[in-house]
């Protein structure tokens, strides 16, 4: 084993990263759980597990089985990779897939071309770099996401890296929680700008502080999308930060005790909140947290101090809030003043930035990176952002600790690697699930038309002068590419045996949370590229001055959109 | 049958299960319907001359048992699949909130795999299924720490040594 850890010991700079930096304790959690999934393994190619009986045990440690084989998905707690971790993924996407990986909506990573046989030694080695796959699938609580700009961004209130870690630590094995009705998704944000769709989550928390200073939390129960998409109902305005951990129990045994088990699509929290409506679900929640014995259950404020300080921190330098140098290279060089108008995200830090590394090339596949790109990454990571790497929910790549002095030069090391794309929030940075390619759900392929919906916006002139527009397509209804908060969304559909699109708009997933107005009846892929194109040559018709497409949509209403749906119906 | 307890030791079941229209016997320890108890008030450990333990029917409701707790000293969790995990909850809510002291047993399909995550909920015993190898079942917990009190075993990570603080002390 030794041999193959050459090359991968974090370096000096992976301490800072903002990642929850291990002990040898979590490392023997993490052995302890390779070891067990080797023995199912064992198990299950013995025969002394059925698949029935094997599909949970591996469901827990991410390993699903597709159309062409084992697909793994690697969690990345709340989208946070030091350096050294994102050179293990391209070391395990070089020895054990086809050299590539791809990043999720979940912030996570998929490798698409694994042996099941293979899995035992692949958990070990993300064991060795602090990594698991644990809980990425089944029916227990999934990896928490949040805002890839936690921890760095201008408008954050309260870091909720460190909440979001008392989860992940909370609902790791929990013995109550591990047999859920379905699977149970958390997102978390601490910035008002809500980048982390906290309202369409099964949890939706949002960090904030009061007057006093203290923490609390606004809770958002029963969002999501799928065949029923419901924007959640808030059932806590303020949860103080010591009942944080009781207030989420009680909301999980209230949905562990009667959520449905009867029907697959009626069985997440969203349909029990519904069905109860907002106010009793909030009742019954209120209630079992009443007779919790709280005390037992108090999140101690020196906990959280403990997490905290188990992160890493940046060793800042001290920088005037602009850079000379930065201001001149975007006067200089036309092309990155365009890449750095899109790809970047005001940094919290004077002279920081945040730099978005978009996955999505003209043409490419949306969220694929390939080894070599990975640890090109990870090298830029180390020289420019204290060895960290974020993973967005869109897809895409961030480098969220960047000197602004340094810009033009990541920007120009990312040129090298094809990875300068100034697309980040336009057209072409389309959101797509795996589809009919690899996943036995899908009901239509989602990569080959956001490929070509790329193609047909890759005059980049033209991009930006649409400017923001976020395309979402899935491959099917249970909306892993989140098509009905897309701007436009696009739903892969069965019609009579052959692949067709349904095609929505004005969803989106902020703090403004909507779902899409669907336009019209399903159409064939080249006919949804033609409405695509001829939604945002309308919008960029009837905005007015500074519109953003939400908000033309908004005025104007889904009456022009449906006239383009009619005009391409055939 | 083989029941398994706490320590991973299989041992054979004292208990008997008593139809609901069957005398109950002079004296050992007897298991009856939640309907039975409920109908049946005078149906108390002292009358029997030995013990009295309630099989629940599946769903995990506990609240008709709640009135009742006090006569009984077993209480049976049914597993309808071991994929429906309510009977972990009902577990944690006897143990945590009821205070119920007796012994918690699981029933029906459970896996070795979920053996931990029972005896971290409350469970104190599992009706072993047939055809089932106990120490497939012990190994389980050789790999993972069960001692110490059940609330903070339901918190798995936030307890451990290596942070100097725990949930509620």
């Amino acid at each position: 084993m030794d041999v193959i850890e050459a090359g991968i010991r974090p370096t000096g700079l992976a301490g800072q990263a903002g990642i929850y930096h291990y002990d040898d304790g979590d490392r023997d959690f993490l052995a302890v759980r390779v070891a067990e999934f080797r023995d199912q393994v064992a198990r299950r190619i013995a025969g002394e597990l059925t698949e029935d009986e094997f599909k949970p045990l591996r469901l827990m440690n991410g390993l699903y089985l597709q159309l062409h084989g084992y697909m793994l998905r690697c969690a990345v707690p709340y989208g946070v990779l030091a350096s050294s971790q994102m050179r293990r993924f391209a070391r395990i996407a070089r020895v054990y897939d086809r050299g590539y990986g791809h990043f999720t909506t979940r912030q996570n990573i998929q490798f698409n071309w694994i042996r099941l046989s293979d899995t035992p030694d692949i958990l070990a080695e993300l064991a060795r770099s602090d990594l698991h796959s644990i809980q990425t699938s089944g029916n227990c609580i999934r990896n928490v996401t949040t805002d890839q700009y936690a921890g760095a961004a201008a408008d954050e209130i309260v870091d909720p890296r460190v909440y979001a870690e008392i989860l992940r630590q909370w609902s790791t094995e929990h013995p109550e929680f591990s047999f859920l009705p379905r699977k149970f998704k958390f997102a978390i944000t601490g910035a008002p700008s809500d980048r982390a769709a906290c309202r369409l989550h099964d949890i939706g928390v949002i960090a904030k502080c009061n007057a006093a200073g203290e923490i609390g939390f606004e809770v958002h129960v029963g969002g999501g999308l799928g065949r029923i998409p419901l924007i959640g109902v808030c059932v806590r305005d303020w949860l103080p930060e010591p009942d944080f951990l009781a207030y989420m129990e009680a909301i999980l045994r209230v949905y562990n005790a009667m959520g449905r088990r009867d029907n697959i699509y009626k069985a997440r929290i969203k349909i029990l909140v519904q069905a109860l409506g907002a106010a009793r679900f909030t009742e019954l929640v209120e209630a079992e947290f009443a007779a919790m014995p709280r005390d037992r259950f108090r999140l101690d404020h020196a906990v959280v101090e403990a997490i905290r300080a188990r992160f890493g921190a940046p060793a800042w330098e001290s920088l005037p809030a602009s850079s000379v140098a930065y201001i001149a290279a975007r006067q200089r060089d036309p092309a990155f003043a365009r890449w750095a108008s899109r790809n970047t995200q005001p940094h919290r830090q004077p002279g920081y930035i945040c730099a978005v590394i978009t996955l999505k090339p003209i043409g490419g596949i949306p969220g694929d990176a390939s080894a070599e790109q990975m640890d090109a990454i990870a090298d830029l990571a180390d020289r420019y952002s204290f060895g960290e790497i974020r993973v967005a929910h869109e897809q895409n790549l961030v480098l969220a600790h960047v000197r602004q002095d340094d810009l033009y030069a990541v920007w120009q090391a990312l040129g090298a690697i094809g990875l300068d794309t100034p697309n980040n929030g336009l057209i072409t940075d389309i959101i797509a699930c795996p589809g009919l390619d690899y996943c036995d759900l899908a009901n239509a392929r989602a990569i080959p038309l956001a490929q070509r919906i790329s193609e047909r916006f890759a005059d980049l002139d033209r991009q930006h002068r649409i400017g923001t527009l976020h395309i979402n397509i899935s491959g099917c209804i249970n909306a892993c590419a989140h098509h009905h908060v897309g701007h436009i969304g696009i739903l892969g559909v069965d019609k009579h045996g052959s692949e067709a699109y349904q095609i929505t708009v004005g969803g989106s997933a902020s703090e403004s949370a909507a779902l899409g107005t669907l336009i019209g009846k399903a159409v064939a892929a080249d006919v949804a590229v033609d409405i695509v194109e001829a939604i945002a040559m309308t919008y960029v018709d009837i905005r007015a001055p500074g519109e953003t497409f939400l908000q033309t949509f908004r005025r104007v209403g889904a009456t022009p959109f449906k006239e383009i749906g009619r005009a391409h119906a055939g | 049958m083989l029941t398994l307890d706490n320590t991973g030791h299989a041992v054979a079941d004292r208990w008997v299960r008593l139809d609901d229209d069957a005398m109950p016997p002079a004296s050992g320890a007897v298991i009856v319907s939640l309907a039975r108890l409920q109908a049946e008030p005078g149906l108390r450990p002292v009358a029997l001359g030995g013990a009295l333990g309630v099989a629940l029917p599946p769903g995990g409701d506990i609240a008709p048992l709640l009135p009742l707790l006090g006569r009984v000293s077993l209480i049976e969790l049914p597993f309808p699949v071991f994929k429906d995990g309510r009977g972990f909850s009902a577990a944690r809510a006897l143990r945590e909130q009821h205070g119920f002291a007796g012994d918690l047993r699981a029933t029906g399909h459970v896996l070795p795999d979920q053996y931990v995550a029972l005896l971290r909920c409350g469970i104190t015993s599992v009706a072993l299924p047939e055809g089932a190898d106990v120490a497939v079942w012990r190994a389980m917990l050789d790999r993972h720490e069960t001692s110490g009190d059940p609330v903070t075993r339901a918190l798995p990570f936030l307890r451990r040594a290596a942070l100097p603080f725990g949930i509620g002390g």
